[in-house]
């Protein structure tokens, strides 16, 4: 796919007449096209980290878009949403170590929507894919020893010494020889003026003194003392509380409307058919929802006859139909498989599930004739930008997204719903309006992890070593129902919405058309050996709304090719571990982690009475991640006493983050393997809330150990990969238990059936 | 339809209907914001405050059932600058991921401890069951209540 490369475009021709330095700059810095490659990862706008966001200003040195240091101090501009995977913490610490300055004392603020903040894996300014700290890693070293040695000119001449004689340490240039020193906060405001040098050279990893340390979390207090600002805490003046009455199916829209009683009921100011909903403005959520309840409305419901029954039955008889896109292959799966001394075939499957992040979805907006501002919980600025402008017509300039604190993200807040029906809100009453979700309509009305359903098979020879694995995976595509958002953000802002609309169809048809890489990732790359290997796509879309969740597509193929791999152990009589240990020969880092976590979880050596374990590893988001389940299972019911788990992330920027994402994708991970599933009936949601779509709770959650793997590799993902091992641990840990498979999602023993070898 | 009661030591009158909940009352009449939000019927445990001591889920508590008692909210617990023990174990063992379900812990696990104040692992699996976290902060927050419980607030 070609691309519009190549070209080097000078800003974008919208600066306002009037501008403040940081304008000029932000706007001004050159934006250099890159290629659209294959495949999801889709890069076009390349910011310039060397001239980005730099910014003359009198009384601030705004070296470049993630710096201002003034009298006050250094201010770090994170351009990554915080949603509680550490970002604040580990970009600061990045940025402060080539800076010279300790990070616990820099402050952190949320960057506004800006094209120089896009994320160079996503196209866009985002926060997904467990990328933040892979993409930031360089970028941000560089910018704070740029940083450093215009600081060291204006040091030098202040001091008026060379200088080479200025050793830097926490915000401080020494001169020894004199003893002479000054901060770097005495002289921002001159370090602005002075030419750029030439890209310092970077610390060898030796001299690091905050990477790869266990720094606190900068946001710990405020989230202590309630005093973190999240999106549903967003003060301005003359705030109004939205709530929206919603269709009770996919897809609904109003067919007719009674608001008499909800207009007369208290606090009470607008209530406006948006068409796919029913908006109640009003002074206090309890007031506007209260409201909502008196509202009268009949639906169209296009979705209404879909169920998660008639779902997986049209995904059965697609699979047995045949004639699947086939995403990877190797060798003759299907010839090896006839030659096979044994055979095993199974069908796994996985539920639709909802994000359900603790803060309901919200968003504020103000709407004027000139100016779009929306304050939100987003992962996304640049798409909620985007939004902006195509639901009030002004142009990027005139659009302006602050982002606040997520509770919780997990995938949900990529999308681009709770913005657009907020700002549509706040345009048609002329009101700043904060739109609140109920956690019935966050369950109900949401984007779901797609459900899957999986035939498999696998062919095993007379010594038990593996032939062939051919995989059939029925699962609705995500990247179909979400690229166009993404395209139209990614597409420059110099071009006309107009135009922007065909374009990111263009682009969003020639993604899709290469398939959706989130539908076998982590079934066609699994690491292991095998001489033959087929896996098949169907792709047959319900119509339910889709969004990644943490670990998209991996947090169901590793379930199945986890579970699989167990089972073809078990069929060819050989320890679990043995057995993946001799089918990753060529994947040593799988082995590794896989290796270091078995040792720390005593595989082999004997348990407690009537515990028992299982293992699972998997590659996701460039790293590797294993775990040990340790459960037992008393009248059917699976108790996880203790999970042992560790990732291969290449340099460590925090190890205590790391091991509390760990920690944290245990529970995640546990929560969708022993409970969550979301049921779709009549075209709607059958769950509504935590009473009956449960989340693991203190008394459930086992003790968690965690493993790091010393690397020198490029820092890789953190976010998500330690979720996909978890279930599949816990599946095998509980076939250890019982001899009994469990081929679906969420596990129970009532669903158990047998292995069916043929 | 007013209602008199002590929030954080301070005597509040507002003038709203009676049974609308303690959170919202907090939250958009008062501008009280550290009290969440998270499922409107008493399920996740984020929206948990003290009412003359004990800890309540404030979603489905009518401001009526308030009067004349006294509320502390994650505001009157402690500050950023003043701490409260709780809040300086939760810094210290880093409990906090996204952060938004941290309030009502912290104000569940205050509650165990001044009536409790030094509980088992099965105490506080009791006392902590109603608060949900998404993120998984679970092992932290069953250290930081430890912490906190052998006066270890500050690393």
């Amino acid at each position: 796919m070609s691309a519009p490369s190549d070209q080097v475009k000078p800003g974008d021709g919208s600066a306002p007449a009037t501008q403040t330095p940081q304008q000029v700059s932000r706007r001004g810095f050159l934006q250099i096209g890159a290629a659209v490659s294959g495949g999801l990862v889709v890069s076009m706008w390349l910011p310039d980290v060397a001239r980005g966001g730099a910014a003359l200003d009198a009384e601030a040195f705004k070296p470049n878009a993630w710096l201002r240091i003034d009298r006050t101090g250094a201010t770090f501009l994170c351009s990554q949403a915080e949603m509680g995977q550490g970002v604040h913490t580990s970009l600061a610490t990045i940025l402060c170590e080539e800076l010279e300055y300790d990070p616990k004392r820099i402050k952190v603020e949320f960057a506004e929507a800006d094209r120089v903040y896009d994320n160079p894996v996503l196209g866009v300014q985002a926060t997904g894919g467990s990328t933040s700290v892979k993409f930031s890693y360089n970028p941000l070293r560089e910018a704070g020893a740029m940083a450093r040695e215009k600081l060291r000119g204006a040091a030098s001449k202040a001091l008026k010494v060379v200088p080479s004689s200025l050793v830097a340490e926490n915000g401080t240039f020494r001169h020894a020889a004199s003893g002479r020193s000054v901060t770097y906060e005495e002289i921002a405001a001159k370090a602005a003026w002075l030419p750029t040098p030439r890209t310092p050279e970077l610390k060898k990893p030796e001299q690091f003194k905050y990477i790869g340390q266990p720094q606190g979390r900068l946001d710990a207090t405020a989230k202590s003392t309630g005093t973190a600002g999240f999106g549903i805490d967003v003060k301005i003046p003359d705030l109004r509380i939205g709530f929206i009455a919603r269709a009770p199916s996919f897809g609904g829209t109003v067919k007719t409307l009674d608001d008499a009683e909800a207009k007369a009921s208290p606090g009470v100011e607008n209530v406006v058919n948006l068409g796919t909903g029913v908006g109640v403005v009003a002074s206090t959520y309890w007031h506007a929802k209260t409201a909502a309840e008196k509202l009268k409305i009949t639906w169209n419901e296009p979705k209404a006859s879909i169920s998660s029954e008639s779902i997986r039955d049209m995904w059965s008889k697609e699979v047995g139909a045949g004639g699947g896109r086939v995403a990877h292959k190797v060798s003759d799966a299907e010839g090896s498989m006839a030659g096979a001394a044994k055979k095993l075939n199974a069908v796994y499957e996985a539920p639709f599930l909802a994000h359900a992040p603790m803060e309901p979805m919200n968003c504020t907006a103000r709407v004027s004739k000139d100016l779009c501002e929306i304050w939100g919980p987003t992962q996304s600025p640049g798409i909620s930008q985007v939004v902006g402008m195509e639901v009030t017509g002004l142009p990027d300039t005139k659009v302006k997204v602050h982002t606040t604190f997520l509770g919780g993200g997990f995938g949900r807040r990529v999308g681009d719903d709770f913005v657009r029906e907020t700002v549509r809100l706040a345009k048609e009453t002329g009101k700043a309006v904060k739109v609140v979700w109920s956690r019935e309509d966050d369950i109900k009305q949401g984007t779901y992890r797609p459900a899957s359903y999986h035939e498999i098979a696998g062919g095993l020879d007379g010594q038990g070593n593996v032939v062939a694995v051919h995989h059939k995976i029925a699962t609705p595509s995500i990247l179909n129902q979400v690229i166009g958002g993404f395209a139209k953000a990614m597409l420059p802002n110099w071009m006309p919405l107009g135009l922007k609309g065909p374009m990111a169809g263009a682009i969003g048809g020639m993604i899709g058309g290469s398939g959706d890489p989130t539908q076998v990732e982590g079934a066609a790359d699994p690491g292991y050996a095998f001489p033959s290997h087929k896996v098949e796509v169907y792709a047959h879309d319900p119509g339910v709304p889709l969004a990644f969740w943490r670990s998209v597509g991996h947090s169901f193929n590793a379930f199945v090719m986890e579970s699989f791999i167990d089972e073809l152990a078990h069929a060819a009589g050989k320890d679990p571990l043995e057995f993946r240990r001799a089918l990753l020969k060529d994947s040593p880092r799988h082995k590794a982690v896989m290796d270091q976590v078995a040792e720390k979880a005593g595989w082999g050596k004997p348990l407690a009475k009537g515990r028992f374990r299982g293992v699972a590893q998997h590659y996701s988001f460039a790293s590797y991640a294993a775990a040990v389940a340790e459960v037992s299972v008393e009248k059917d019911e699976i108790r996880v006493h203790r999970i042992v788990t560790g990732i291969d992330c290449g340099r460590v920027v925090n190890p205590d983050i790391v091991r509390a994402q760990l920690e944290g994708g245990a529970i995640y991970g546990l929560s969708h393997a022993l409970k969550q599933k979301i049921t779709i009936d009549k075209g709607g949601v059958v769950q509504s809330n935590f009473h009956d779509y449960e989340l693991l709770r203190i008394h459930e959650a086992p003790v968690i150990e965690t493993v790091l793997v010393q690397s020198e590799a490029d820092p890789s993902g953190v976010g998500e990969p330690g979720v996909p091992p978890i279930a599949p641990a816990v599946a095998n840990a509980v076939f250890a238990a019982t001899g009994k498979r469990l081929r679906r999602m969420p596990l129970s023993l009532e669903d158990a059936d047998k292995p069916k070898p043929t | 339809m007013s209602t008199t009661f002590t929030l954080n030591g301070v005597r509040k009158t507002v003038d709203v209907p009676d049974e609308m909940p303690l959170l919202w009352v907090l939250r958009d009449v008062l501008g009280m914001t550290g009290t969440k939000f998270g499922c409107g019927m008493a399920q996740c445990g984020a929206c948990t405050v003290h009412l003359d001591g004990n800890a309540v889920r404030t979603c489905i508590l009518p401001i009526s059932e308030v009067a004349g008692k006294s509320v502390t909210t994650i505001e009157g617990l402690g500050t950023p600058e003043k701490l409260h023990p709780v809040q300086a174990a939760w810094v210290a063992e880093n409990v906090p991921q996204c952060g938004y379900c941290q309030s009502g812990q912290i104000m569940s696990a205050s509650a165990l401890l001044a009536h409790n104040a030094h509980p088992t692992d099965e105490d506080i699996n009791t006392a902590m069951s109603g608060n949900l976290c998404r993120c998984g902060t679970y092992s932290r927050i069953r250290k930081a209540i430890h912490r906190a419980a052998n006066g270890g607030g500050a690393k």
